[in-house]
């Protein structure tokens, strides 16, 4: 307890670590924001955007449709548990690049956007089609839905990619 | 359908006719040791208040956990969970990680070593260090006493013994409650920890954890426990799998909290050497370095 009182820097070193102390290395720190976009796009997409639209706002599919094999059980637990985890994580890494030396927007909505794209491929793909996890929608003939999820995936990744891209300059630039 | 609803009806009866005696004395219990931990804390807080003390809202944080441990266990809530599996499972929920995660976060320990003289402090500190304690509070140990009762909870018959005898009741939820406190101390808890794991460590626990508690609830969903209505398993497994799910997510924000604050870039004299700002920075909740706030 008596180290409490003797730790004034504990708030004032946030100022002089962030802006006075030697620069940052910037391939580092733009890696590290890469991967903190990349995480949190894959995160959102696992455990936010199908619970929010597909499962409360369109109700397409239900919490559980109660065919899936127990193997299959066990693995979905486990995304479920690692997609908040990751997305966790993707915004605790973008607070230390923050802190570290600054982010450039562009270039991690990138990496978020790659990390939708790569992750709702990966759904529609080992989930849906190897697991069969679940479907997208109950009742309807599949095809066309497996078609626009993946292909949105693709393009998803595609825009991703060229964003990431393109913000890396401006690591690059300085 | 009407078969099953006089299996439920007649097992409720019984188990209300055996807990009828022991029911009350198990409420009492249960209100006197709330408030003994409530006077205990509150006089901590006031015999330590010349020192550095915590941030207003830990003791805050302290009471509400207690009210949640209390609305679980006790009162309309707990009476309606002998009968319906939702309202079971929003007392689970209260007693076994919101209130626990609200008690850990009111830091009792640092208010106890805070608030008693140098020898109490220094008896507390040995409790800490039995190897029981130590062994205990290993994060594998706690998650598995965790997520391995409610396993056993809700797979066997000791569901039904549960709602059977009140000293059943008692037990279970006496563990529920322990196994939820000691397990988000291990994970991501502000009180010292001599013994502490890795972040790494600490951070695989907690997927597998969070893991185990999704795939039970989903498990439920598909086979309640007998003489629990189809309806009120869907409730009540959806209610422990997304109420778990915004527990779980706090847990995680504490975890990586902890060691964001621990991998805080240093001021350039700090540089000199690398690998002690890199690797060999403990966790900040080990030192100190934050004042109780």
């Amino acid at each position: 307890m008596a180290h409490t009182a003797s730790t004034p820097d504990s708030t004032s070193s946030e100022g002089p670590g962030s802006a006075g102390g030697p620069a940052p290395d910037p391939r580092r720190t733009r890696k590290r924001a890469a991967l903190s976009g990349f995480l949190f796009g894959c995160g959102i997409a696992a455990s936010m955007i199908d619970l929010f639209i597909f499962h409360l706002g369109l109700q397409w599919h239900h919490f559980y449709d109660l065919s899936t094999h127990e193997v299959a059980l066990v693995t979905d637990g486990f995304f479920h548990a690692f997609g908040w985890f990751i997305t966790i994580w993707g915004l605790f890494l973008l607070a230390d690049v923050r802190r570290r030396g600054g982010v450039h927007w562009p270039h991690w909505i990138g990496a978020v956007i790659l990390g939708v794209g790569i992750f709702q491929l990966f759904d529609g793909i080992v989930d849906h089609k190897l697991l069969g996890i679940h479907q997208i929608r109950y009742g309807v003939d599949i095809l066309p839905y497996d078609l626009v999820w993946n292909g949105t995936a693709v393009i998803l990744m595609l825009i991703g990619f060229l964003v990431l891209r393109r913000g890396a300059r401006a690591y690059r630039a300085r | 359908m009407s078969s099953d609803h006089a299996h439920h009806a007649d097992h409720m009866h019984h188990a209300e006719t055996a807990a009828s005696v022991e029911w009350p004395v198990f409420e009492w219990l249960v209100v006197v040791v709330l408030v003994l931990a409530a006077a205990g804390y509150g006089w901590l807080l006031w015999s330590g208040r010349h020192r550095t003390g915590p941030g207003p809202w830990r003791p805050v944080s302290f009471y509400v956990g207690l009210l949640c441990v209390g609305a679980g266990l006790m009162g309309p809530l707990a009476h309606a969970g002998h009968t319906s599996f939702t309202a079971h499972m929003v007392g689970h929920l209260l007693v076994g990680m919101l209130g626990p995660l609200l008690l850990v976060l009111g830091s009792p320990v640092r208010v106890a070593l805070r608030g008693l003289s140098t020898a109490g402090a220094r008896r507390v500190t040995r409790v800490l260090r039995f190897p029981v304690i130590r062994w205990v509070t290993h994060p594998v140990v706690a998650a598995v006493l965790n997520a391995g009762g409610l396993w056993l909870l809700y797979t066997t018959a000791l569901f039904h013994w549960m709602h059977a005898s009140a000293w059943g009741h008692a037990l279970v939820h006496t563990h529920i409650f322990l196994a939820g406190y000691v397990f988000t101390a291990a994970i991501a808890g502000p009180d010292p920890d001599p013994h502490r794991s890795s972040f790494r460590a600490r951070a695989v626990v907690l997927v597998l954890f969070i893991a185990a508690h999704s795939v039970l609830a989903k498990w439920l969903y598909a086979h309640p426990p007998a003489g629990v209505a189809p309806h009120d398993a869907h409730v009540g497994a959806q209610v422990m799998y997304y109420g778990g799910d915004v527990v779980d997510v706090l847990l995680i924000v504490l975890l990586f909290l902890g060691h964001h604050r621990a991998t805080r870039p240093r001021p350039a004299t700090d540089r000199m050497s690398p690998t002690l700002t890199q690797i060999g920075e403990p966790p900040v909740s080990r030192h100190h370095r934050e004042p109780l706030s």
